[in-house]
């Protein structure tokens, strides 16, 4: 990912800070300009979420994408923010602590890196709660 | 609007074509569509074609022109070409498209057709391109891959419906063995639940054998006005109903990741549109791209209950001779998976089907088929309905 394209949406990835339409209540992460419910009609403000979720569901990435080879293997999972809002992730613990429903929080970690040459990629990662 | 008619269908060997080009593959599943209808090039008034990512599979872009030339349609009789675009639903887009432009009366003969060429990048720049249908920066930026996402898919379906690893093998088992029996099958042999099983994990709980291959491929119809389409053919196949729906691009946004929502809309507004129920139809071409997708799919089409989908195959009625054939062509597990044509395979086998022409794989009673194609995670989901009687 360019420079400017992840640039644009660093507040948000390293700090977890999404929105919330103020007319339907609703949370977004990632963050949406547009409510689904009330499109025109919603008030769009920015929030930032304490990060308590939980984990909806997971798998363990073993033929990784592009740029993660070395990660190999690494938990990816959807995990849902006690607001609301469901986001995809990947979890840090070993492979065979990972469960549906376990109670994560969220820490800063490198995502990954455009090679030799590129920029570290920073982002929200999540951990056990406990 | 006017009713419209398939008159002509041809696919390529689907597989690993080295020796061929993007161009070649088009031009021959193109012109075996115009041979099989009787239409000269002077009777058609347009094409419309789909495929993914000529820009990262082959580094081609402009793809309807390009096609529109070197199928001898362009330098002199100037016919206009469409390439339509929606990841793995390109093809069943393609074809909706045509049939818009004969059902107003605005084109008469259309081709609708579907290519891709993925062999020609390393395995890794075909992953990273098929990537590009989910969220990149929301999904890929965490490492999400394809096979991720439906893992994920599976892992939930498993937990909430108690369906087994066994019976997402048996789907890739069934298709195999229908593959078996296609001539243009990418993997023409069969499989066993052992073999699925025993094949490495990709991302858990899918193994390699779970997952649909990278494919080369065309595929093409001839559509025309159901009107006139017995001056071209003694066995036309007539669009019962066409429909499509979107739902969030990334998987995380959706209500359940279980049910494809798109998948429900479309299927809903096809039998809508044929008033037809879902017990009307005799067979259903669905999107296996991994083989929880195709327990997914016949449930969200209507086919089963909700989360009863791995029982019913492990119990063959998915099988030909089963209560719904579904995917006897070999679907994109066995047949092949090249993404921009599997919408039009999909529509060519039940044509096949229909007109009494699928050898070893032919059924007894085929007279109402059904194809699904689904783009990315299940942000577009494209239903047709088809029959022999108008
Ligand atoms: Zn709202």
């Amino acid at each position: 990912m360019s420079v400017a394209r992840f640039w644009r949406k660093q507040v948000q990835r390293y700090n977890l800070v999404g929105t919330h339409c103020k007319s339907c209540d609703e949370y977004f992460y990632p963050p949406r300009n547009m409510c689904p419910t009330c499109r025109r009609n919603g008030k769009i403000e920015s929030y930032k979420f304490n990060g308590d979720g939980e984990v909806i569901s997971f798998t363990v990435i073993r033929t990784a994408a592009v740029g993660f080879e070395h990660q190999t293997p690494y938990i990816l999972a959807i995990v849902q923010l006690k607001e609301g809002p469901k986001l995809t992730t990947q979890i840090s613990c070993g492979i065979d602590e990972i469960y549906l429903g376990m109670k994560v929080k969220p820490v800063f970690r490198k995502l990954g890196d455009g090679g030799e040459k590129g920029m570290i990629y920073y982002g929200t990662k999540f951990i056990a709660a406990e | 609007m006017r009713d419209v008619a398939i008159i002509g269908v041809k696919n390529t060997n689907f597989g690993e074509k080295w020796d061929v080009s993007f161009r070649d593959i088009f031009v021959e599943a193109g012109a075996g569509s115009l041979q099989d209808a009787g239409v000269a090039g002077e009777d058609i008034d347009g094409l419309y074609v789909g495929n993914m990512s000529g820009g990262q599979f082959v580094e081609q872009e402009h793809i309807g022109a390009l096609i529109a030339d070197y199928s001898g349609l362009a330098k002199n009789l100037n016919v206009p070409s469409t390439r339509v675009e929606a990841a793995c639903a390109s093809g069943g887009l393609a074809l909706r498209q045509a049939i818009f432009g004969v059902a107003s009366g605005y084109q008469d003969i259309v081709v609708a057709a579907g290519v891709e060429k993925m062999t020609d990048v390393s395995s890794a720049v075909a992953s990273a391109a098929l990537a590009a249908a989910s969220d990149r920066e929301w999904e890929g930026i965490m490492g999400a891959t394809f096979p991720g996402l439906y893992a994920m898919i599976a892992r939930l379906h498993m937990h909430k419906y108690g369906t087994t690893s066994e019976q997402m093998a048996e789907v890739a088992v069934k298709n195999h063995s229908n593959g078996f029996l296609n001539p243009i099958s990418q993997y023409r042999r069969k499989i066993t639940v052992e073999d699925v099983l025993s094949s490495i994990l990709v991302a858990d709980p899918l193994h390699i054998l779970d997952c649909s291959p990278i494919t080369d491929g065309a595929s093409s119809l001839v559509l025309a006005p159901a009107d006139i389409a017995h001056e071209y053919t003694d066995t036309p196949v007539y669009i019962k109903a066409s429909s499509q729906a979107s739902d969030t691009i990334s998987l995380h946004d959706r209500k359940d990741i279980t049910t494809l929502d798109s998948t429900v809309a479309a299927a809903n507004r096809a039998y809508e549109m044929a008033k037809m129920k879902p017990n009307d139809i005799d067979l259903v071409e669905v999107h296996d791209c991994f083989t929880i997708a195709e327990i997914c799919a016949i449930e969200d089409l209507g086919f089963v209950k909700k989360g009863q989908g791995g029982s019913f195959t492990q119990e063959g009625e998915t099988s030909i001779g089963g209560k719904i054939p579904v995917n006897t062509s070999g679907g994109l597990k066995s047949c092949g998976h090249p993404v921009g044509a599997t919408g039009i395979k999909q529509a060519v086998e039940v044509v096949h089907q229909l007109r009494g022409e699928a050898g070893k794989r032919q059924l007894d009673n085929a007279n109402i088929g059904m194809t699904h194609n689904v783009g990315g995670s299940g942000a577009t989901a494209v239903v047709h309905i088809l029959a022999r009687d108008r």
